[in-house]
């Protein structure tokens, strides 16, 4: 009997997706999320868990570590900052990948920082 | 001293970007020592629930109890300067998650499969999966336990079938300059990788 009371009372991560389980920006585990103006009070209209994210965003954090810090499961914390995305109020920063040639700067800037941090 | 705030200066922090590597091999071989020696803050666990009918078809008719797993990853950060943070994620040790890969690996600079020499075979999927997919580059490093090795590079290389262009090196895992030089061999290997293909291009 415990066990089943305890089960109910468990909220499932979809119940604040309404049932989404893809978001629509691209955004990875190391996708780093501002809010957009933090100076501002987040919207009234937004889900509690929506507004954790925005006020917590107001420092620079990757998708995960809000995820950690909010202990949120990293497929919900998706949906929510994709959505945050939607309506302008969180920016999502660029990801960078390696895979083009064109990014060959930035690694070479990454590569130059570890040689300078780990000498 | 590090400061969980690297941003707070407003909209001069759009141009802030991040990178990721993935911290692969098996079950102990020392993924979350090496990302605990050269992560900038303690090692942090996030949980990811994952559905696993939905991996590789959508086609659920097959598969009607869709189960879900949740899985514990850990992950790492380093500051590069101003603009750039370096993300290092460890894969789930164990094999039944290789499904999970797919999604972590998406988007990496690179991996380092870590392997503990003692037990080899551990790694074999890590190898596996990197070798199959050719997606991301990757290089092998060998966990150095109580300052020995077992077998040399060149056996290691032969057993996991490691292809001969990526790179093995010999590291310690609890030692943060010998982790930081994996890291940099890493980025130099991404690098040489990236220049060829320009070349081809």
């Amino acid at each position: 009997m415990s066990f089943r009371r305890r089960r109910s009372n468990r909220v499932r991560p979809f119940t604040f997706t309404g049932g989404r389980t893809r978001s629509r920006h691209p955004l990875m585990v190391q996708t780093l999320v501002s809010t957009s103006e933090p100076g501002q009070e987040p919207p009234g209209t937004l889900m509690p868990e929506s507004i954790k994210i925005y006020r917590l965003c107001r420092e620079t954090r990757s998708l995960a570590e809000v995820s950690a810090e909010l202990n949120i499961p990293l497929g919900v914390t998706q949906v929510l900052v994709s959505d945050l995305a939607e309506q302008d109020l969180v920016y999502i920063h660029p990801t960078i990948t390696g895979s083009s040639p064109s990014e060959n700067q930035v690694l070479e800037r990454a590569l130059r920082g570890l040689e300078r941090l780990f000498q | 001293m590090v400061s969980n705030d690297f941003s707070s200066d407003g909209k001069s922090n759009r141009k802030k970007m991040s990178s990721k590597i993935v911290i692969a091999g098996g079950f102990g071989a020392g993924k979350t020592t090496l990302v605990s020696s050269v992560s900038e803050i303690p090692p942090v666990t996030t949980e990811a629930v994952m559905t696993e009918a939905s991996i590789g078809h959508d086609d659920t008719s097959i598969t009607p109890d869709k189960k879900t797993t949740t899985v514990a990853m850990d992950f790492g950060r380093i500051t590069i300067d101003d603009e750039l943070v370096m993300y290092m994620f460890g894969t789930p040790g164990q094999a039944r998650f290789w499904f999970m890969w797919d999604d972590l690996v998406r988007g990496a600079v690179g991996a380092v499969v870590v392997v503990d020499c003692r037990r080899l075979a551990d790694s074999f999927d890590a190898v596996d999966y990197f070798e199959t997919n050719k997606r991301i580059p990757y290089i092998v490093a060998l966990n150095r336990f109580e300052g020995r090795l077992e077998y040399t590079t060149e056996q290691v290389r032969e057993a996991l079938e490691v292809s001969p262009e990526v790179p093995i090196i010999d590291f310690d895992a609890r030692h943060r300059g010998s982790g930081g030089e994996v890291l940099k061999t890493l980025l130099r290997y991404a690098l040489e990788h990236n220049r060829a293909g320009e070349t081809v291009a």
